[in-house]
């Protein structure tokens, strides 16, 4: 996962950039997904979730979020909306809305299908060792 | 005058609420998991606190992006439990203590912690989970509770020192309460977890323990732990854990461990909890 305009960070993240499939929620990335997160935020109330549910496009444009937000959000595409400026709290909500969990959301941003994410989680999880930098995972190819 | 009398540790995964709630406790996943509190269950009951200061934090429930503060204390008379999309859980409406809350808001305002004070908050599972945890279900809590909710969700989140430092000022605003009173501070959320990105389901068990060592005998050095060790170390979302930095802080120097446990997995996270009593 790439980070959003990296070239143009300003935010004291030194040493962060190297952690691997991680991207950081500081000021800039809040500020650039202020709307995607407040659209997800609203859907903490039942009457918003109904009408989110029933035109989610119309429902979308009360928030001026960029068309790439926007897109990202219609097609669910986690990982996407989180390079955007999206936070996974915030998310949260979302998906609560779709009626999908915490786990099976984290399992699509992997790579893995639900179940095998779930059968890695209940082996211990995803190991420490080979995941803490991005020099391990180019290593590992 | 008021005493804190032990520190209660524990995540505070939203799974763990969604299985009590629908009557999973039982099941060969959630069981094992559970057990693990019958003993937190008996201690609690036997100790009957009178208040808990209950550090959480919020999940985008209470506090949007139009505002973020980064210690908020909550000295309302009462915190409704949040819709977080699936509708409120149907748990108890938590009662709160204002007149300690606001004695401990000035105590360490004076103390040049700038807490935000907040009187209208609803309470996540970051909240309630403890509570279902170390009291199951019953129909009211049985003591009140003061919320103090971090922030971990924006970066930087308050150093694991400043937390540290933070339960020190606290203890020393709840011992200058004119009321008997018997006081439990909660730190909740952790242990290692990344719930983001291709690095989701990171766990490390060591690290943890670890952690958990430190905090027994030597929270100094957890206090230390830098932002990046969390993330690196812990997982992204694993940096929760400077809230049990809090009610460390709040303890005596010295304390006994009464009870630990740890399970993995817990949905993406793994589960830890430790209680502490400061010696008598």
């Amino acid at each position: 996962m790439t980070a959003t305009k990296e070239s143009t960070r300003t935010e004291p993240t030194q040493g962060f950039d190297d952690i691997p499939g991680t991207t950081l929620f500081d000021a800039q990335r809040s500020r650039e997904g202020y709307h995607v997160n407040m659209f997800c935020m609203s859907l903490i109330k039942a009457a918003n979730r109904e009408e989110f549910k029933k035109d989610e496009a119309a429902y979308l444009q009360k928030w001026p979020m960029t068309q790439e937000q926007r897109e990202a959000v219609l097609q669910r595409n986690w990982g996407r909306i989180i390079e955007l400026g999206g936070n996974i709290y915030f998310l949260s909500k979302l998906f609560s809305t779709d009626g999908l969990s915490f786990q099976h959301v984290a399992a699509t941003m992997t790579g893995l299908t639900q179940e095998q994410y779930a059968e890695m989680m209940l082996k211990g999880g995803r190991p420490i060792q080979g995941n803490r930098s991005k020099s391990e995972w180019q290593q590992r190819g | 005058m008021a005493k804190i009398v032990a520190g209660v540790n524990v995540s505070h995964v939203p799974a763990i609420g969604a299985a009590w709630d629908t009557g999973k406790t039982n099941t060969p996943y959630w069981a094992p998991l559970f057990k693990g509190f019958d003993f937190s269950k008996k201690w609690i009951a036997d100790l009957k606190p009178d208040v808990i200061i209950l550090v959480y934090n919020d999940h985008a429930s209470a506090f949007s992006l139009e505002i973020i503060p980064t210690f908020a204390l909550g000295c309302a008379e009462e915190f409704q439990p949040a819709d977080e999309g699936w509708g409120p859980r149907p748990v108890p409406v938590v009662t709160g203590h204002p007149v300690l809350a606001s004695h401990i808001a000035q105590s360490v305002i004076l103390d040049e912690f700038d807490l935000t004070i907040v009187n209208k908050m609803d309470v996540d599972h970051g909240l309630t989970v403890p509570l279902t945890l170390m009291f199951g279900q019953p129909k009211e809590w049985p003591c009140k509770i003061i919320p103090l909710a971090v922030n971990v969700v924006q970066y930087p989140p308050p150093t694991g020192n400043r937390c540290f430092n933070l339960g020190k000022a606290i203890k020393k605003a709840v011992e200058s309460f004119p009321e008997d009173l018997r006081v439990v501070v909660f730190g909740t959320g952790g242990m290692s977890h990344q719930l983001q990105g291709q690095r989701a389901g990171l766990i490390n068990k060591e690290w943890d323990s670890r952690f958990l060592d430190n905090l027994v005998k030597d929270p100094e050095a957890d206090a230390k732990i830098p932002f990046l060790e969390y993330v690196r170390e812990a997982g992204s979302e694993g940096i929760e854990l400077v809230m049990w930095l809090i009610a460390r802080g709040a303890l005596e120097r010295d304390v006994q461990e009464v009870y630990r446990f740890y399970h993995v997995p817990a949905s993406n996270t793994a589960l830890g909890h430790l209680i502490l009593e400061n010696k008598r």
